[in-house]
C-alpha cells in the first residue's frame, strides 16, 4: 500500500508543503457583504473595463494569481505548475489565465469543489516532491454564471427560494515546500471526494445535490484519519447555502457525527440576509475568495489553528439537467493547520 | 368603468400565473407557453371572447389574449379562404406584434447593454 | 438503451423527504403579498394597454384591427425600451408573473436575449438568440391556431357550410 495512504480515500501530508502566499478579489455585492475588508482588491465594475463578462472574469483570476505571486516575490517562470479551473465551458478563465501565466498548466474541473481540488493536487505535487513552487486558482463570475447556466440578465423572472447567488470573486494559493520561507500555513492532510448522487434534479436548489456529497467526505475524512469533529477548530464547506447547510448538520447527525458550532459554510457568510440572496453564495470563488482572505487571516491570527476545507461541486451540465439527469456531486478535502516556524 | 373591469380581469389572469411561479416548478418561459396554449383553446371554445367583448384589454394585453388573436385570426382566414387560411390567419393577425418585438428587440441589442443583475 | 430518468431509490426519496422538510417554504402572508403584486403590476400594465387602445381609437380614429396592432406595438416598444434601460428585469423581481404574463413580458422574453448575445455578434449572438426564450410561445401559439383552423374548417365541411 503506498505509504502516505491513509484508509480508503484519504493521504497524510507528509512533508507537510506550506502557504507561502495567498489573494483574492470580490466584485461590487461581495464587498458590500458581511466580509468586506477580508479581500486583497474589489471592483465597482463587474466587467473590470474589458469588452465582456467573460473577458473580466479571466481578467479577474489573472490578477488575482499576479497578487499571489507579488506577495511571495515569486516571478511566473518559478511556478513549477498551475492548476486550476472555472465554471465556464471549457474552463476560458483558467486557460485564458494560463495563457497569459506562461507556467505549466493543469486544468480542472470540479465546479464549485475546485479550490479544493486544486489544492488538493497542489499539496500532492509538492509533498511528493514533484513541484517547488504550484499555484491553486479558481474563480466565478454572477453575470457569466448566469448567461451559461439560466437566463440573460434582463429577463424578468423571480427567483426561487432555494436558489443561490454566484458570487463574483476570486482566489488563488501559492504552495511550496514544507522547508521554504513563507507563511505558518501548512497543509497536513487531504481527502479525494466520491461523485454522490442522491437523484437530485432541482437545479435551484444545488445545496440539497451537494450536501450529502459533503457528508460522504467528511466522514470518510474523519474514518480515514481515526479523527473526531472536535480535532478541528473549524469545518467550512464551500458553497452548500443555508439549505445544504441544514441538511449537511442533519446527513451528519443520521451518522452519529454532531457538527455543532465548529461547522461553517461560505455560502452562509459572504452575503447577509439583507442582501436578498435567497438561499446564499454559490460559485467555485465562493469558497476561493473566502478562504484566501478571511479564512486564512483568522488563520494567522491565531483564532483557527486547525481547519478542514471542504469545497463541494455540482457536476451537472445544462443539457443533461434539460435531459432530466439527476445532479451528481462531489467533495474534496484538505487540512490546513498552523505551525510557527 | 371600464378601467377597473381592465384592472380587475388583467390582474387575475397575472394573478394566475403567480400561482403557478409559486406552485409549480415552471420557468417563466413554460408560463408564457402555457398561457399562449390556453388563449388559443379558450377562445375555440368559445370562451375568451365574452372576457374580450367585457374587459378589453384586460383580457388582450395577457399572452392569453394573444392566444386569442391568434385563434380568431385563423378562424376569420378559414371563413374566407378555406384551408389555406389556417396556416395563415393565426400569423397574419399577430404579424405586427411579432414583428415589433423582433425589430425592437434588435435595436434595443444595438443601442443598449445589459447590466448585471443587483 | 439506458434511459436517463431512473426509478428514484428508496434512499433517494428517503433524502427528498429530508430536502422538503429543510427547504425554504413560502409563508401564506408572502404568497399573498407575491399575488397582490402580480395582480396589482399585471392589473396597471393592462390599463396602460387600455389607455393606448382608447388613444388609438378616439383621437387617432384607427378601426378595430388596426387599434390592436396598434397597442400591441406601442406596448411591445415601452417593453423594449425599460429592458434596454435595464429596468424591466427589476419590475420583474418586484412583480412576478405580473409582468411576465403581459405582452409586455413576451416581448422582454425576446429583448433580453438580443441584448444579451450582443457580443457573440449581431447574426449568430443576436439574430440566432433572439427568440432562445420565446420561441417556444411562437411554436406553440402558432401550431395551435392552425389546429384550431383546421377543426374549425373540418366543423364547417361537416355542418355544410
Amino acid at each position: 500500500m503506498a505509504e502516505k495512504k491513509r484508509g480508503a480515500q484519504s493521504v497524510l501530508l507528509q512533508n507537510r508543503p506550506r502557504v507561502l502566499s495567498f489573494a483574492s478579489m470580490a466584485g461590487p455585492k461581495e464587498a458590500e457583504g458581511p466580509l468586506a475588508g477580508t479581500f486583497d482588491e474589489t471592483f465597482t465594475d463587474d466587467t473590470l473595463g474589458e469588452k465582456s463578462w467573460e473577458r473580466g472574469e479571466a481578467k479577474m483570476l489573472e490578477h488575482t494569481v499576479d497578487l499571489a505571486l507579488s506577495k511571495a516575490r515569486v516571478y511566473a517562470d518559478a511556478v513549477d505548475a498551475f492548476l486550476g479551473g472555472d465554471l465556464l465551458n471549457q474552463i476560458v478563465s483558467a486557460s485564458y489565465t494560463a495563457r497569459q501565466l506562461g507556467a505549466p498548466f493543469l486544468g480542472l474541473y470540479g465546479a464549485c469543489s475546485t479550490m479544493a481540488e486544486s489544492l488538493l493536487l497542489g499539496a500532492l505535487l509538492v509533498d511528493g516532491g514533484y513541484a517547488d513552487r504550484v499555484v491553486c486558482a479558481t474563480c466565478s463570475h454572477f453575470a457569466t454564471a448566469e448567461r451559461q447556466y439560466r437566463f440573460p440578465l434582463e429577463l424578468g423572472n423571480q427567483r426561487t427560494p432555494t436558489a443561490q447567488w454566484t458570487v463574483t470573486g476570486a482566489g488563488a494559493t501559492l504552495l511550496g515546500r514544507g522547508e521554504a520561507k513563507g507563511l505558518p500555513l501548512r497543509l497536513t492532510a487531504a481527502t479525494i471526494g466520491r461523485v454522490v448522487d442522491k437523484q437530485q434534479t432541482d437545479i435551484n436548489n444545488m445545496g440539497a445535490a451537494m450536501a450529502p456529497a459533503a457528508a460522504d467526505t467528511l466522514l470518510a475524512h474523519l474514518r480515514d484519519l481515526h479523527r473526531s469533529v472536535q480535532d478541528y477548530d473549524l469545518i467550512v464547506t464551500g458553497d452548500l447555502g443555508c439549505v445544504g447547510y441544514d441538511l449537511m448538520c442533519l446527513l451528519c447527525e443520521q451518522k452519529g457525527v454532531s457538527l455543532d458550532e465548529r461547522y461553517i459554510d461560505c455560502g452562509c457568510e459572504v452575503f447577509s440576509p439583507e442582501q436578498d440572496v435567497h438561499a446564499g453564495g454559490s460559485g467555485c470563488g465562493c469558497s476561493a475568495c473566502c478562504l484566501n482572505g478571511w479564512l486564512f487571516r483568522r488563520m494567522l491570527s491565531g483564532e483557527i489553528r486547525r481547519l478542514l476545507f471542504l469545497a463541494t461541486g455540482a457536476l451537472m451540465s445544462t443539457t443533461t439537467s434539460q435531459q432530466g439527469e439527476s445532479i451528481p456531486a462531489i467533495a474534496h478535502a484538505v487540512t490546513l493547520e498552523v505551525e510557527e516556524g | 368603468m371600464m378601467y377597473a373591469k381592465v384592472f380587475l380581469v388583467g390582474g387575475l389572469i397575472c394573478a394566475a400565473g403567480q400561482l403557478l411561479l409559486l406552485y409549480t416548478n415552471l420557468t417563466s418561459a413554460r408560463i408564457l407557453v402555457a398561457f399562449v396554449t390556453a388563449g388559443v383553446v379558450l377562445t375555440a371554445l368559445g370562451l375568451y371572447e365574452p372576457l374580450v367583448e367585457w374587459a378589453g384589454a384586460g383580457a388582450t394585453v395577457p399572452l392569453t389574449g394573444f392566444g386569442y388573436s391568434l385563434a380568431t385570426g385563423a378562424r376569420e382566414a378559414v371563413e374566407e379562404s378555406g384551408l389555406l387560411g389556417a396556416l395563415t390567419g393565426g400569423v397574419t393577425a399577430t404579424a405586427a406584434g411579432i414583428a415589433a418585438a423582433i425589430v425592437f428587440g434588435y435595436l434595443a441589442s444595438v443601442l443598449f447593454t445589459p447590466h448585471t443583475k443587483r | 438503451m439506458r434511459t436517463l430518468h431512473r426509478e428514484k431509490t428508496p434512499e433517494a426519496r428517503e433524502y427528498d423527504e429530508l430536502v422538503q422538510r429543510v427547504s425554504p417554504r413560502s409563508s401564506a402572508g408572502s404568497t399573498a403579498l407575491a399575488l397582490v403584486k402580480a395582480f396589482g403590476v399585471g392589473g396597471l400594465i393592462c390599463c396602460v394597454g387600455q389607455a393606448i387602445h382608447d388613444l388609438g381609437a378616439g383621437p387617432l380614429g384607427l378601426d378595430d384591427k388596426a387599434v390592436s396592432a396598434f397597442t400591441s406595438t406601442a406596448l411591445i416598444f415601452l417593453s423594449a425600451l425599460l429592458t434596454g434601460l435595464g429596468l424591466y428585469d427589476r419590475i420583474g423581481k418586484f412583480a412576478g408573473a405580473g409582468s411576465i404574463v403581459p405582452i409586455t413580458g413576451f416581448a422582454n422574453s425576446v429583448v433580453s436575449p438580443a441584448m444579451e448575445f450582443k457580443r457573440e455578434g449581431y447574426v449568430l449572438g443576436v439574430g440566432a438568440k433572439m427568440f432562445v426564450v420565446a420561441g417556444p410561445v411562437l411554436v406553440y401559439g402558432i401550431t395551435a391556431s392552425v389546429l384550431y383552423g383546421v377543426i374549425y374548417y373540418v366543423i364547417r365541411l361537416v355542418q355544410g357550410g
